[in-house]
């Protein structure tokens, strides 16, 4: 990678929920702040800046990761999937979405998108997840609301769902 | 589970929420989503690194010649556009949204940036130079108190800025005749319930009519709003507060946004342009408001069958460096319920209120409960210890009794409604007490510590705004006038074709508001809930709102849920009257269901809600006589049981007292001191229930928190007031591993005085948690003085005592320098080089040797022959800053030994030490080696501690191993990485 100017903005292009984006950004501005502030796409929060509360989790090619550690100009050429890419349309929620709503998995729906983007990520990769799986996954999370115990219980009602729709016949 | 049935209504129902689906999918509204003018510029705050020191000068000059900076203010500047906020009792005192003269706590603002961006404005942060004397500092409410303690505040003389003692009925009587007197001290720890959004404003000043438009994640209460309009020194309506659509949680905590609101503006004033400030977790963690730590110390008088006659209180309030609105109401909020479930006739208390170099305090859900119940259950449970009873038998004895209600207590609560007798035995029944008891049997017998807790408490709701008024004297009070009351204010309107919105200043912070109202009003004028739009975003210069509107003292359901059935209510009769003209019949017999109104005795006589809200709108004329308009219907509720203190200082702190017991059993690891919870049950009486899912969550979610506050969370500060919990992995918040599922248990007796018969239910774990799981880890160990957090050290120290000095000789410690409770560094090491004695010597000494060899530096100066300034970059961890140094060479014995000894000073914190450098000769050349002591402050003390002493050593290492190379010895230069693990393996082997 050439040496880049620090005074100066950078382009950055990669795909954002789907789509191609140019962006253009400083050497130091975290994607979380691209996504955020330059893109506009506010559904992915920021809480901590230091990589533990988990609320600012973005899916970079397909694997969870926190926007607030990573650099814009690190996800070059990456497929980005954000909160907003899980139902375009607010009136048909995802299943894991429908889920949360069900069962109170949300308070006040901060930590709610990252929460979102791990388990979106955990459930494609691992469809039978269990319990444990769910809990395992989810620590990486923190949420000050719902003590999580209903968060555990929409996320194994999503892959339950899950499973029967993919194998209506087991 | 009992529950009050609404025949095919909607209270009562477990309906999904309306705010979930903008939630789930990312289109929620918090603060920082909001859009904003164009021309925003964005604060950062300079903050104090020390706990307590004089500001001796501050150098803006540097940033503000910072391309894209476009205000730099100190609080001089705050200064002159602003008074100092109200301070809640008589004392003579300033209080300051940033510090003036002094700083009094780590994190104390001491200047701001404006700037283009974020990024522009924390780099000119780094630019300002302030120059500090550091005082000493007091950090313990106790040691605060001494004499010869340093006094925050020179115009108030101590650090005690508020005593009252009172007393109820005959405890000295009582005291003196009782079979028994039994007490406990209590220290009741720091802690935050830290919400995963922080604090955040957007400002703006409006030059032409000097007013103020601020937008806020302030929660209230709105009585904050006249300090905050008092401050800017605006009348109240040229202070406009906002609040945003979302917001990402608050538990209390965002009250504390308030003395940003007043910074924020002028800042705005200043810059000339809309500033936008968003809080940083370190900001959050070290500056936002906390709860209250404290001293209780509680006596009670006890008959031989352990009824207790009296309590007697001293409690000491730790309210930090500044006494900031509301305060001192942590200690008042309880104030009408001192005697929890029981019914406890004679009650002495003696209050202070002490300000220590910590970060001011303020509302932390449970506000006041904890610190009360932690006393007060733990010395029920030691009442049972010492008589030999059973603690359920002592609890069982002194509750109130179920037909005593409404009962007035010896401070002047009315609990309003309870049976807590059954609801006791309901919890042991339905909750598995025996079994429990089995388990714990069976766990003892095989040599394991388990143990079970309870606790009793009573959960006030909906605050008494005239409580706090009870920190003053009754002249005093008599002189203010009295304050009491809480009005709630809800709004229902309907529009011209017939749909209804409700409009509340309940300012709710993700517990679901909108979704309750909804259901309430939809149910009172038999409409679906979608029918009902909830609009609950406040705006002080349009909407109706009053001192007590806000989040805060779980007022919701009781109080704004109520006074929004009253509003539909008033609403509905008005709809029946002019539906009665249409139906031909009498307003009595008009009723509400899906969408009509009908003729009770004949369904099918009815006309459509739209059409007859209509009338209001297009033809007011047709309105039979008398009857008022159905546009909008505004209703102030406040209660007649909240009132003002009395002379004799009996408050009704609040309107509304829930009932919680909960039990548990804990085990404890033997080997690493874990405490495990093995079962919880915890039953709530919180009148009627309006919503199912949501009372379990907010049951759920305060228990979480509880957890945290029992079991890891604590704001820890060092002996000198540095913070050292500055980071969510050194300020441990429970994650899905470590919060166990509660058994949640309900028994509903409705609130009389209430409009639902609802009570508040938010805070009650927070209140009954904690103590619950110390009573258990009291059973499971039989130690007394059980301290929170119990964490797997502190449990450990009970279990195996303190940790024995290690077996093997170490190596002398070098002389102490740092106040106790600093956090010391300390290190040696040593290094070979072929240069001679001599020229190592001079090498120390010489400034350009020094900048060539101390990593990091930019410039050495020397001052005096034993004096150097120098100016480095530091990185310790993740965290790079640049540092002033400044050294003093001393004790030289050339050219054999010198002691340096000085300090740095930079953004990111302070760090003071000494070290010993003695040069050998040796056949080869020169051994150099050298002991160091030093003692680090601020921001890197708060975010890095695990990280400081590997780092300390290998900057010294670096420093050390530099000076050899340039002596001719140890490794020559090479990449930076491979040097660095280098130096890491060679100390390592040193050591």
């Amino acid at each position: 990678m050439p040496r880049m100017n620090a005074a100066r903005k950078h382009p950055v292009d990669f795909t954002l929920n789907g789509k191609a984006v140019r962006a253009e950004a400083e050497n130091r501005m975290l994607l979380s702040d691209l996504l955020r502030h330059e893109i506009g796409l506010t559904g992915t929060h920021v809480g901590c800046e230091h990589g533990v509360c988990g609320a600012c989790t973005v899916q970079i090619d397909g694997k969870p990761a926190r926007a607030c550690l990573t650099l814009a100009q690190q996800v070059r050429g990456s497929d980005i999937r954000t909160v907003e890419a899980l139902s375009p349309d607010p009136a048909k929620l995802s299943r894991l979405q429908a889920a949360f709503r069900r069962h109170h998995g949300l308070q006040c729906g901060f930590c709610t998108p990252g929460i979102l983007m791990s388990l979106d990520a955990l459930l494609r990769e691992h469809p039978d997840a269990g319990r444990e799986d769910i809990r395992e996954h989810l620590s990486g999370h923190l949420c000050r609301c719902t003590g999580y115990a209903t968060i555990v219980e929409a996320a194994l009602a999503a892959a339950e769902e899950q499973r029967k729709e993919e194998k209506p016949n087991a | 589970m009992t529950r009050l049935e609404t025949a095919g209504g909607l209270i009562g129902r477990t309906v999904e929420r309306v705010e979930d689906a903008g939630l789930l999918t990312g289109r929620g509204r918090y603060i920082d989503d909001l859009p904003v003018r164009r021309d925003t510029a964005h604060l950062a705050i300079l903050r104090s690194p020390h706990g307590h020191a004089e500001i001796r000068a501050i150098d803006t000059t540097a940033a503000r010649a910072l391309p894209g900076v476009v205000a730099v203010l100190t609080g001089e500047d705050v200064v002159r556009l602003t008074r100092s906020m109200t301070v809640g009792v008589k004392a003579n005192v300033e209080c300051w949204p940033i510090a003036r003269d002094r700083v009094r706590y780590v994190g104390e603002p001491v200047a701001l940036i404006v700037a283009e961006n974020r990024y522009v404005a924390e780099d000119a942060l780094d630019l300002i130079e302030v120059d500090y004397e550091t005082l000493a500092a007091i950090v313990d409410p106790e040691k605060a108190l001494a004499a010869d303690a340093p006094v925050l505040h020179p115009s108030l003389g101590t650090n005690l800025i508020n005593e009252r003692n009172f007393r109820y009925g005959d405890p000295e009587a009582a005291l003196a005749t009782a079979a028994h007197r039994i007490s406990i001290r209590i220290a009741y720890p720091r802690n935050s319930c830290t919400p995963i959004e922080t604090y955040g404003v957007i400002a703006e000043y409006d030059a032409a009519e000097d007013a103020y438009d601020v937008t806020a994640n302030f929660q209230g209460p709105f009585s904050i709003h006249a300090v905050i309009s008092r401050a800017l020194n605006v009348p109240g309506n040229r202070m406009r507060l906002r609040t945003p659509p979302d917001s990402g949680g608050s538990f209390g905590i965002k009250q504390g946004v308030f003395p940003y609101v007043i910074l924020a503006a002028v800042a705005a004033r200043v810059a000339g342009r809309p500033v936008k400030w968003i809080e940083d977790r370190l900001e959050h963690l070290t500056a936002s408001v906390s709860a209250t730590n404290r001293v209780t110390t509680l006596e009670a008088a006890v008959a031989a069958d352990g009824r207790i006659t009296a309590l007697s209180w001293d409690q000491l309030e730790d309210c930090g460096a500044h006494l900031r609105a509301p305060e001192p109401a942590t200690l008042y909020r309880m104030h009408g319920n001192m005697t929890g479930a029981y019914a406890i006739e004679n009650v002495s208390i003696r209050n202070r209120v002490v300000l220590t170099n910590k970060t001011p305090t303020g509302l932390n859900r449970g506000f006041g409960g904890p610190q009360i119940y932690f006393a007060l259950e733990r010395l029920v449970n030691k009442i049972a210890d010492k008589l030999g009873l059973d603690p359920l038998d002592v609890i069982r004895r002194n509750l109130v009794p179920a037909d005593a209600f409404p009962y007035r207590t010896a401070t002047g609560g009315l609990l309003d409604s309870g049976d807590y007798q059954t609801a006791l035995d309901r919890a042991c029944a339905e909750g598995g007490l025996e079994a429990l008891q089995q388990r714990r049997d069976a766990a003892r017998a095989e040599g394991r510590l388990y143990g079970i807790g309870y606790a009793a408490v009573v959960e006030p709701s909906v605050s008494n705004m005239g409580y706090i008024t009870t920190v003053l004297t009754p002249e005093e009070r008599a002189k203010a006038g009295p304050k009491n009351g809480a009005q709630a204010v809800a709004t229902v309107a309907i529009d011209p074709l017939g749909s209804v919105t409700v409009k509340v200043a309940s300012v709710p912070q993700g517990q679901g508001h909108r979704t309750v109202l909804a259901q309430v009003v939809a149910e009172r004028l038999g409409l679906a809930m979608e029918a009902v739009r909830v609009n609950t975003e406040l705006d002080t210069a349009r909407d109706a709102w009053s001192i007590a509107s806000g989040n805060y003292a779980s007022r919701f359901a009781p109080a704004v849920a109520g006074a929004a059935a009253l509003a539909a209510d008033r609403i509905r009769a008005r709809l029946a009257a002019i539906a009665a003209g249409q139906l031909n019949i009498t307003a009595d017999r008009v009723d509400f269901r899906a969408g009509k109104l009908f003729d009770r005795d004949n369904p099918d006589n009815a006309v459509s809600f739209g059409r007859v809200a209509a009338a209001s709108h297009w033809a007011p004329g047709t309105l039979p006589e008398g009857t008022g308009q159905t546009i909008r219907e505004t209703v102030f509720w406040t209660p007649d049981e909240l009132q003002a203190p009395t002379a004799a200082d009996g408050i009704n702190s609040s309107l509304c007292h829930g009932f919680i017991f909960d039990f548990c059993g804990v085990e404890i690891d033997r080997t690493t001191g874990q405490v495990r919870i093995d079962r919880y049950v915890t039953m709530h009486d919180c009148g009627r229930i309006l919503h199912p899912g949501m009372v379990d969550g907010q049951v759920r979610g305060g228990f979480a928190q509880a957890v945290g506050a029992a079991l890891y969370e604590e704001y820890a500060y060092g002996g000198d007031g540095s913070f050292l919990t500055g980071t969510l992995a050194d300020y441990l918040i429970p994650t899905v591993m470590e919060t166990p599922e509660p058994l949640i248990l309900h028994h509903e007796t409705p609130s009389p005085f209430t409009p639902l018969g609802a009570k508040g239910v938010g805070e009650g774990n927070c209140m009954s948690t904690p103590v619950c799981i110390a009573n258990a880890v009291a059973d499971a160990l039989g130690v007394e003085d059980i301290r929170l957090p119990l964490s797997p050290s502190r449990v450990s120290e009970w279990l195996y005592g303190e940790e024995r000095p290690p077996t093997k000789p170490q190596d002398a410690a070098p002389v102490a320098t740092g106040a106790s409770g600093e956090r010391m560094l300390t290190g040696s090491g040593s290094a070979e080089v072929t240069a001679t004695r001599d020229s190592v010597w001079a090498m120390l000494l010489d400034p350009n040797t020094l900048k060539a060899i101390i990593p990091g530096a930019h410039e050495v100066r020397k001052v005096s022959n034993t004096h150097f300034r120098a100016e480095v970059t530091l990185g310790i961890g993740p965290v790079k800053g640049r540092y002033r140094a400044d050294i003093r060479l001393s004790d030289m014995v050339a050219p054999e030994a010198v002691t340096l000894s000085g300090g740095t000073e930079g953004a990111l914190g302070s760090g003071r030490g000494t070290g010993r450098v003695t040069l050998t000769e040796t056949a080869t050349g020169t051994r150099i080696d050298y002991r160091y002591e030093a003692a680090i402050g601020g921001k890197v003390a708060s975010v890095g501690g695990r990280l400081l002493d590997g780092a300390a050593r290998v900057v010294i290492g670096q420093f050390f191993q530099a000076l050899a190379r340039h002596a001719g010895g140890g490794a020559p230069p090479s990449a930076p990485a491979g040097l660095l693990q280098r130096l890491v393996a060679l100390f390592r082997r040193r050591r």
